[in-house]
C-alpha cells in the first residue's frame, strides 16, 4: 500500500530531477548554443531563404522560387569553370601540400643537425602574408622578366606563361600552396615523433626496409594526422580566394584604378574559384540570391567530401589501430 | 570526428555569414531637415592619395566658409562594396554624402534606391543642368530617367604619342582613322629578336586601358536596341571593332608575342608604365597620364590627341570615352538638405570645380569651369578638354546588373584576339544572349 501510494511521488521527484538536470545542462550549454544559433544556424537558414529569393541588398526580396538555381547551373557562364577549377585544386594542391608536407617532416625528424635552421626555413613561407607572398610568386614566374623563366630559357628549357597561361595558373598556384607547407610540416613532425620506437626495432629485427617500415609502421600510426591535414586542407580549398584573385589581377595588368573592370578567373577563368563567384555574384552583380546558391553549393560540398573522408578515415584508423 | 565536424561547421559559418549580413533595404523620403541649422555631415569618398585627400579638403573648406553651419566629416578611401554595407546598413554613423568612381554602377545605384533621387533637390535649387552640365557626363548619372547622382569631375580618353619616335619614323601628324592608326603602329614598331624594342601600340585587351568599350566609343555603336535588348551582334560596328583590333594584333606580332611582350611592363599607375619607359610609342589613356608621365620625368616629347575614329566616320573625329566619379546623397541621411548643398557646391560651384580639377588634374565637369580661365591648362590638356566637351563622346549606358555586361563582352574580347573563338558572328551572338539572360536576371 505504501510502495502504491509512494510511486507517483517518486516517480514525480525523478521527473524534476531529470529536468533541473537538463536544465543545467542547457545553462552550461547556452553560451555555445547562442553562438551556433546566432553564426551558424541563422545563417544557413537565411541563406537558403535568400537562394528563392530576388534581392539586390538595397530593396524588398521578393520570391523567385528555383530562378536563382537554375540561373546559376545553366546560364551563369563562369559556374562550372570555377567548379572544374575548384575540384582541380582540391585533388591536385591537397595531394601535393600534404606529400611534400609528410616528406619535408620525415626528411627534418631524420636529419641529425641543422634541425633548428632546416625547421625555420621550411616554416617561414607560411607566415608570409598570402597577398604578399602570391605577388612575390607573380613575380618570380612573370614570362616576361622573371628569373624563373630566365633559369629556365638559360637552360635551354621550355618557358611557361604561368599566370597567364590557362594551363599553368592552377600549376603555378599549387606551387604557391606547397611552397607555404610549413603548417602542416609541423603537425606532420609533431606525429612522427610520437610514434612508438619500439615499432621500428622490431620492425628491424624483421629484416624490412626503410619503405615497408615507413609503409607498415610509420603510415598507420600517423593516418589520423593525415586525415585531419587532408580534410582541412580539403576545407581550406574549397575557400581558396585571395590567392587566385591577387594572381589573376596582377597578371592581367589590372590592380589599381577603383573604376576599372576586371573579369575574375583571369586568364580564360583558369584562376576562377567558387567563393570568386560568391563575391562576384553577391557585390558585383548585386544578386545575392544567385550567391546564396553558391555558398549553398560550397557547403554541400565542403560536407559531401568530409562526409567522404570521414568514411574513409574509419578505415584507416582501424589499419593504424 | 566531432573535432571535423566542428571545422566543418566554422567553415560554413565563414562562407554563409558573409552573405547573411545585410537585409535591411530602405528608401529615400523628402528631406525635411533645416540646411541653415547648425549641423555635421559625413562625405565618403573613395580618393586615399595624400595630395587628392588635401586637395579634396581644401575644396570642403571653401564650401564650409560659405556654409559656416554645415560641418563637413571627410571619411576617405572608400570603395563600392563598403559603400554599399553602408547604404544597406542605415544608421546614424552611415553616410550622407557618397561618392563612387564606378560610374558603371550608376544603373544599381539609381534602380535600386540605394542613393537618393536628386530631382526634388535639383528642382528646389532651380538648376537647369542642361546648361551647366555636358551632356555625357549628364548621361552616365542617371538611369532610365531617375537622375540619382551628378558628376564630381570626369576622365577623357585620348590618344598620348611619343613625338620624338613619331619623328624619327616620318610621321608628321597623329593619325585619325584607325586604318591610319594601324600603319603609324606598324611604322612605329621596332623588333629585336623575338620580341620588341619598341611597339608602335600595345592592341591587346589587357594593355591597361586598351579595353572593349574605350576601343568601341570610337564607333558609331548602340549596346542595347530600343527594347533594352544587347545589340552587339546586330550593329556592324561591333563586328567591326573586334575584326579591326584582331587584325592589329596580327600585324604587330600576335597575340602570344605581344602577351609576353605586355609582361614586361611596369605597374600601369607607376612610373615604369610602358609609354613612360619608351616601350610603347602610342597609348590610349585617361587625361591623367600627362602629369603621371610629367611627374615621371620622360625623356620625350608628349603629344595628345583624341583617338582615331571608324574610316568612315572622319566627321566624328574629335570624340572620346568620358568616365568620372559620381556623388549622390545617401537615402537614410536625415540631413539630406545640408547634403544637397555640399553636393551642389561640390558639382557646380565653378570656383570649387576648378580648384578641385586644378589640383587632381581632372576634366573639370561644368561647362563654366571648362572654359574658366583659372583653369590651369598644361600643353597636351587642351586636348582632353576639347574630347569632354564633344557632343559625341561617350561611355557605356548603365544597365541594372552594373558592369556586367561589359564583363562579358570583354571576355568574348579576349577569347577572339587570342583565337580562342574564331567565329565572330556565333560568338557576338552567343555573348549578346548572354548578356540578355544576366540582364534579364538581375531585373
Amino acid at each position: 500500500m505504501s510502495t502504491a501510494t509512494n510511486a507517483p511521488a517518486l516517480a514525480h521527484a525523478l521527473r524534476a530531477k531529470r529536468r533541473r538536470s537538463a536544465l543545467r545542462t542547457a545553462a552550461f550549454m547556452s553560451p555555445w548554443l547562442i553562438g551556433f544559433g546566432f553564426f551558424f544556424a541563422y545563417p544557413l537558414v537565411s541563406t537558403v531563404y535568400f537562394s528563392f529569393m530576388k534581392y539586390d541588398g538595397f530593396g524588398v526580396p521578393s520570391f523567385r522560387g528555383l530562378g536563382n538555381w537554375s540561373y546559376v547551373f545553366s546560364d551563369y557562364p563562369m559556374f562550372w569553370p570555377a567548379m572544374r577549377n575548384t575540384l582541380w585544386l582540391v585533388v591536385v594542391m591537397v595531394t601535393c601540400r600534404v606529400v611534400f608536407g609528410l616528406g619535408v617532416g620525415v626528411l627534418i625528424t631524420k636529419i641529425k643537425t641543422g634541425t633548428g635552421l632546416f625547421r625555420t626555413l621550411f616554416y617561414l613561407p607560411y607566415l608570409a602574408p598570402p597577398v604578399a607572398a602570391t605577388l612575390a610568386f607573380v613575380f618570380l614566374l612573370n614570362p616576361g622578366t622573371g628569373p624563373v623563366n630566365s633559369v629556365l630559357g638559360g637552360l635551354g628549357l621550355p618557358t611557361p606563361g604561368w599566370f597567364t597561361d590557362p594551363t599553368w595558373s592552377k600549376p603555378a598556384l599549387t606551387m604557391l600552396a606547397v611552397w607555404g607547407v610549413g603548417d602542416l610540416m609541423v603537425i606532420f613532425m609533431a606525429a612522427l615523433l610520437d610514434v612508438p620506437k619500439e615499432q621500428y626495432e622490431a620492425a628491424e629485427l624483421d629484416g624490412t626496409s626503410a619503405w615497408q617500415r615507413f609503409r607498415y609502421v610509420t603510415l598507420p600510426n600517423i593516418s589520423p594526422i593525415v586525415m585531419f591535414a587532408v580534410v582541412t586542407g580539403v576545407i581550406q580549398t574549397m575557400q581558396y580566394y585571395t590567392q587566385p584573385l591577387v594572381a589573376g589581377k596582377v597578371a592581367s595588368g589590372i590592380i589599381g584604378g577603383s573604376g576599372q573592370q576586371f573579369e575574375p578567373g583571369y586568364p580564360d577563368k583558369s584562376t576562377l574559384t567558387l567563393p570568386q563567384l560568391v563575391y562576384n555574384l553577391g557585390f558585383q552583380r548585386f544578386d545575392y540570391g544567385s550567391a546564396c546558391v553558391v555558398a549553398l553549393v560550397l557547403f554541400a560540398l565542403s560536407m559531401a567530401f568530409t562526409a567522404l573522408l570521414m568514411r574513409r578515415r574509419g578505415g584507416l584508423i582501424q589499419a593504424g589501430d | 570526428m566531432p573535432r571535423n565536424r566542428r571545422i566543418t561547421a566554422a567553415v560554413a559559418v565563414a562562407s554563409i555569414s558573409l552573405l547573411a549580413s545585410a537585409c535591411t533595404g530602405q528608401s529615400g523620403t523628402a528631406a525635411t531637415d533645416d540646411p541653415d541649422a547648425e549641423t555635421t555631415i559625413s562625405f565618403w569618398h573613395g580618393w586615399s592619395g595624400p595630395a587628392e585627400v588635401k586637395a579634396l579638403q581644401k575644396v570642403v573648406d571653401g564650401f564650409e566658409k560659405a556654409h559656416p553651419n554645415i560641418h563637413v566629416k571627410l571619411v576617405g578611401n572608400i570603395n563600392d562594396d563598403k559603400l554599399n554595407q553602408a547604404l544597406r546598413a542605415g544608421g546614424s554613423n552611415g553616410p550622407d554624402v557618397v561618392s563612387s568612381f564606378t560610374t558603371a554602377n550608376i544603373g544599381k545605384f539609381c534602380s535600386s534606391g540605394a542613393f537618393a533621387d536628386l530631382k526634388p533637390f535639383i528642382e528646389k535649387s532651380k538648376l537647369d543642368l542642361d546648361e551647366i552640365i555636358p551632356k555625357p557626363m549628364l548621361d552616365y548619372t542617371q538611369f532610365e530617367g531617375t537622375r540619382c547622382a551628378l558628376p564630381l569631375l570626369g576622365d577623357a580618353y585620348g590618344l598620348y604619342y611619343n613625338k620624338d619616335a613619331f619623328e624619327k619614323a616620318g610621321i608628321k601628324s597623329p593619325p585619325k582613322t584607325w586604318s591610319e592608326f594601324a600603319e603609324v603602329a606598324k611604322k612605329l614598331t621596332k623588333t629585336k629578336g623575338d620580341s620588341y624594342e619598341q611597339l608602335g601600340f600595345m592592341p591587346n585587351y589587357h594593355g591597361y586601358e586598351t579595353v572593349v568599350d574605350h576601343y568601341m566609343s570610337q564607333w558609331d555603336h548602340a549596346y542595347f536596341d530600343k527594347d533594352g535588348k544587347s545589340n552587339i551582334a546586330k550593329d556592324p560596328a561591333f563586328a567591326e571593332m573586334f575584326t579591326y583590333q584582331k587584325k592589329l594584333v596580327d600585324d604587330l606580332g600576335g597575340f602570344e608575342k605581344l602577351e609576353k611582350y605586355r609582361n614586361t611592363f611596369g605597374d600601369e599607375w607607376g612610373a615604369k608604365h610602358p609609354f613612360q619607359t619608351g616601350q610603347v610609342a602610342m597609348q590610349l589613356d585617361g587625361e591623367w597620364r600627362l602629369g603621371m608621365a610629367q611627374d615621371a620625368g620622360v625623356k620625350f616629347e608628349i603629344g595628345t590627341a583624341p583617338l582615331p575614329v571608324a574610316d568612315d566616320e572622319v566627321e566624328d573625329y574629335g570624340k572620346g570615352f568620358l568616365s568620372g566619379t559620381i556623388i549622390g546623397i545617401a537615402p537614410q541621411s536625415k540631413k539630406q538638405n545640408a547634403a544637397w548643398e555640399l553636393v551642389k557646391y561640390l558639382t557646380t560651384d565653378t570656383k570649387a570645380v576648378v580648384s578641385f580639377a586644378n589640383a587632381i588634374h581632372n576634366v573639370p565637369s561644368t561647362f563654366a569651369a571648362l572654359k574658366s580661365p583659372d583653369l590651369k591648362v598644361d600643353p597636351g590638356f587642351e586636348t582632353f578638354l576639347e574630347i569632354a566637351q564633344n557632343p559625341k563622346s561617350n561611355t557605356p549606358p548603365a544597365a541594372v546588373n552594373g558592369s556586367a555586361y561589359q564583363v562579358t563582352l570583354q571576355d568574348f574580347g579576349y577569347q577572339y584576339e587570342s583565337g580562342k573563338v574564331k567565329d565572330l558572328k556565333a560568338g557576338l551572338e552567343k555573348t549578346a544572349a548572354q548578356i540578355d539572360r544576366d540582364i534579364e536576371q538581375a531585373k
